[in-house]
């Protein structure tokens, strides 16, 4: 992927900005409002692929060194780790625990252990998303 | 998490450590070293049970996985369990010092070895410590796949492979039949946990599956104990490292058939069937063992026919001993006890004999590079401290004294005289065929190890036909065939310790029922002159004899038909089989998508339309159903317009940009129906889903008419229509239906039960959070396999064009 489109690129230098800004919104605002880390990790995976489809798959990768294969799996990998932190409090595993505490700045605050768990979630979809796209792009 | 149950974890736990310290610290110190402090420590551990086990105490351990289906790792640590978790620790911390220096750190992929070792050595901790039978069946099968991935560690060689697939094979075949079974032990008893099966005797053993359900767990039990038939899988599993050899292979993991057999008497003892099928198939297995190890040349070969043998003798011991549950309290009970009791004590021995054994032949493999005894001989001047232990390990296993073998081998004669004579289950007639084919066996024995010692350290020297300058092994190989080798005289010596502390427990475990008196299961050498000892000294000369005379009739054997043997007959089924399933599979699998989705649909339509109408299930209630208003109908209809124009479209793109809009049309109706979340997902898979489709047609040959004969596209539009029809049916008739209960008011007390207000991401985080996991590891292999598979290719096609 080499485009050279320069609307394209304009747009998405303000319209990925918004996006992933949005995406962040939809992932933290999951447990009580729509989005979570499915959704939230999807539409980051789009602005990824945005960026790719304006900017070239090189240029994107000098800018955002990850690799999306590790990503997927460390995803994975926290997932079962928040099941774990289950079984080593003598719960049954995969149990979720929420509570409040009271934060400076943010006042008091739910906390739960769902959100890590989210975040695996999130960060697997990511991952599995861009790296799906990558590999069959760079398949020429 | 109880500190039991961290100990049972710490290997698969540090197992994933182990790659981290390969990485960072193998340069200096050697991997094995951070491992030996695994099965130490839990060796450690375990020892402060025997007291208490000892005393006749079992101390029970739950651990919650899923409550809700029973699935519990639930442990009882009594006497069996205990002396196979101490077997597996102990032996494992003199396997892991003996690796250290049998495994070049330089040369060998360590962290994948001892990856796989603490696998094992967690798989079967957690297989003997388990009550609950799914959570047993579980492990057993990560043995197998752990023994497996341990034979082909050296997976550039071909034969190391076929012995892992074989091994593999072979085991799981038993695995599943035993799966089988212990369904039908569920079902009877309607528990999972062992112990509660054994106290509802009644009910198992009145029932009509009780016969099935014993010949399944015999299968997985015989397969994984290598007897006859199913043993061909132990000699190629030698492909292993030795350690491997030594630790999985002969001192812990075929001894999981044991385990089982031993651990399922108290249910299926008594019954004739029971003792005939592992008194019988031991007993055969023995024979078949000591004979066919006679044969062989290679060293190692030569042990696992010699551990298949030995495991039979243990099995035959063992379903003599079931005989005690025959007989009941009282002096006939009492005898069979004492057979179990040897199985133990033999179990116990054969574990420091055989893995001394196999120490010494790694170290022979590592010093000369040859296992051929057409090759070795008079090794004795260069090696003596390894002779000492070869002829410590070889005479035990002879059966002489004064070793740990010729007490357990006495006891075996003993049990086989005993059951000649006891007169049921038809045995009056054949009862004699027991001690005629249990001496035999011990006479070819007898022999083997003969040849084992004598023909590798005895004779003269050849250095000529050796590779290497020999010299003795270092310390720290010596080290732990040493500590067994001393373990094998020390029991001799003071055999009524072991006796008491750990055996007698064990025993307890296999015969709760039966009164059990320390004055019974006194071990002592010297019994008086009875049958026993006549037969031992029989053993000895003619034994003697055959050796001496063994260049006039070793021959015979070698030259035993390839065609007749149980090898053969695996390759010819397992060729056979793969055969017939190309011919069978290549039949439909024609590489055409339309023929699946042809499959597929015309699959999904007959099963469910047809039980849809076999059950009345076709019932229409619009009562409930909302109004329709004019968004909903405009929706549908753009819905349909995009729907054709996929279908009719003359380019991708177009076709394309259809889908994408049916999809948002499809969201649009989430919004109305107030499903924020539904449509917010459904957007931006939407989206992305797009951006795949235009990068996978880029690939595709531009769309083009197809000219299909007409019979094929009546069929065609005949399975289509049904499928649509289908569909709509049963969608429709969903809504016809109130089978259940809803579960959703399960889910508006979400922000009670999860602290959320959103529900749907309640659902998915934490009420449904397995699926939710396991989904996303199913999406992340996928994401994986598309990768694996695009650079394949493409790495195979730079190969071709710089060919």
């Amino acid at each position: 992927m080499k485009p050279n489109d320069v609307i394209l690129k304009s747009v998405t230098q303000v319209a990925a900005v918004i996006i992933l800004t949005f995406s962040i919104y939809l992932f933290m605002n999951g447990h009580h409002h729509p989005g979570g880390g499915f959704i939230g990790g999807l539409s980051m995976a789009s602005a990824i692929v945005l960026l790719y489809l304006s900017f070239g798959i090189e240029k994107v990768r000098e800018n955002i060194r990850v690799d999306f294969k590790k990503l997927a799996a460390i995803g994975v990998l926290i997932a079962i780790g928040t099941g774990m932190a289950g079984v080593v409090f003598g719960q049954p595993f995969l149990t979720q625990a929420f509570g409040y505490r009271d934060l400076p700045i943010f006042g008091t605050t739910e906390l739960a252990s769902a959100l890590i768990f989210d975040t695996g979630v999130a960060l697997a979809v990511i991952g599995t998303a861009v790296n799906i796209i990558l590999s069959i792009s760079e398949d020429r | 998490m109880t500190i039991f149950y961290t100990f049972i974890f710490l290997p698969l736990i540090s197992a994933m450590l182990v790659p981290l310290l390969y990485k960072y610290l193998n340069r200096r110190v050697h991997t094995g070293w951070f491992v030996l402090l695994v099965p130490l420590s839990i060796f450690i551990y375990l020892l402060q049970y025997i007291p208490g086990v000892a005393a006749g105490n079992t101390y029970k351990y739950t651990l919650s996985w899923i409550p809700s289906l029973d699935m519990n790792f639930t442990s009882y640590v009594d006497g069996l369990s205990l002396l196979f978790g101490l077997l597996i620790s102990g032996i494992g911390t003199l396997v892991i010092i003996y690796s250290i220096f049998y495994m070049s750190k330089v040369r060998e992929a360590l962290h994948s070895f001892y990856v796989y070792l603490l696998m094992f050595m967690g798989a079967m901790l957690g297989l003997v410590f388990s009550d609950h039978l799914l959570v047993l069946y579980g492990f057993w099968e990560l043995t197998s796949v752990s023994s497996f991935l341990l034979i082909s560690y050296w997976y550039e060689r071909k034969s190391s492979r076929q012995g892992a697939l074989k091994a593999m094979l072979i085991t799981v075949l038993g695995g599943f039949g035993m799966l089988a079974g212990f369904i039908m032990l569920i079902m009877m008893a309607d528990t999972y946990s062992i112990r509660e099966m054994i106290a509802n005797l009644d009910v198992i053993q009145g029932h009509t599956l009780f016969i099935p359900a014993m010949l399944c767990v015999l299968l997985g039990a015989f397969t994984k104990s290598a007897q006859f038939p199913f043993g061909i899988w132990l000699p190629d599993a030698m492909e292993a490292p030795t350690p491997v050899s030594s630790y999985l292979h002969s001192a812990t993991m075929v001894k999981a058939g044991i385990y089982l057999v031993a651990r399922m008497t108290p249910l299926f003892g008594g019954s004739s069937v029971w003792f005939w099928l592992v008194a019988g198939i031991g007993l055969v297995t023995l024979l078949y063992g000591s004979l066919t190890a006679l044969r062989q040349t290679d060293l190692k070969a030569m042990l696992a026919y010699s551990t298949i043998s030995q495991l039979g003798l243990i099995m035959c011991l063992l379903g003599i001993g079931s005989l005690a549950i025959y007989f009941g309290p009282g002096d006939s009970g009492t005898v069979f006890t004492v057979a179990t009791f040897a199985a133990l004590f033999h179990l116990f021995n054969h574990s420091t004999f055989k893995g001394s054994l196999f120490m010494v032949v790694g170290i022979i493999d590592h010093e000369t590079g040859r296992r051929d005894i057409r090759y070795l001989g008079g090794l004795m001047q260069v090696m003596p401290i390894t002779f000492t232990i070869a002829l410590i390990g070889g005479l035990s296993m002879a059966g002489l004294p004064p070793f740990n073998g010729f007490l357990s081998k006495e006891m075996f004669f003993a049990a086989v005289n005993d059951v000649s004579q006891s007169g049921i289950f038809g045995l009056s007639n054949i009862g004699i065929l027991f001690p005629i084919i249990a001496w035999v066996a011990s006479i070819f024995t007898f022999v083997y190890c003969l040849i084992f010692v004598f023909k590798t350290f005895g004779g003269t020297y050849r250095p000529e036909k050796l590779t290497r300058k020999v010299h003795e092994a270092p310390w720290g190989m010596l080290f732990s065939p040493a500590i067994l080798a001393l373990l094998v005289i020390l029991i001799f010596f003071f055999p009524n310790v072991l006796g008491k502390y750990i055996l007698t427990p064990a025993l307890t475990a296999i015969l709760p029922t039966m009164p059990i008196s320390p004055y019974d299961l006194k071990i002592s050498p010297w019994h008086g002159p009875n049958m026993e000892l006549l037969m031992t000294i029989g053993v000895i000369v003619i034994g003697f004899l055959l050796f001496k005379t063994m260049k006039r009739w070793i021959q015979v054997l070698r030259n035993y038909p390839q065609g007749l043997t149980l090898n053969h007959w695996y390759n010819q089924g397992l060729s056979g089989t793969e055969k017939l399933s190309a011919s069978l599979t290549n039949r439909y699998m024609t590489g055409s998508l339309r023929h699946y989705l042809i499959y597929i649909f015309s699959f999904f339509v007959i099963v469910l339309l047809s039980s849809l109408l076999l059950q009345h299930g076709i019932q229409f209630d619009t009562s409930n159903d909302a109004v329709i208003s004019i968004f909903d109908a405009g929706l549908v209809l753009g819905m349909v317009i995009a729907a054709l124009t996929v279908l009719l479209a003359g380019n991708r793109i177009m076709a394309i940009a259809a889908l994408g809009a049916l999809g948002y049309m499809v969201s649009m109706f989430f919004v109305i129906f107030r499903a924020p979340d539904l449509a917010l997902t459904q957007m931006v898979v939407e989206t992305v889903t797009t951006v795949l489709f235009l990068l996978c047609f880029y690939h595709l040959p531009k769309l083009e008419k197809r000219i299909e004969r007409v019979p094929f596209k009546l069929t065609n539009l005949i399975i289509s229509i049904a499928m649509g029809l289908t569909v709509t049916l049963l969608a429709l008739s969903a809504n016809g239906h109130k089978l259940f209960e809803p579960i959703s008011s399960f889910f508006e007390n979400a922000y009670e039960l999860a602290g959320a207000k959103n529900i749907v991401n309640a659902i998915l985080v934490d009420f449904r959070g397995f699926d939710t996991m396991l989904e996303i590891s199913v999406l992340a292999i996928a994401g994986l396999g598309v990768y694996v598979l695009v650079h394949q290719r493409s790495k195979r096609r730079e190969q071709r064009e710089t060919e």
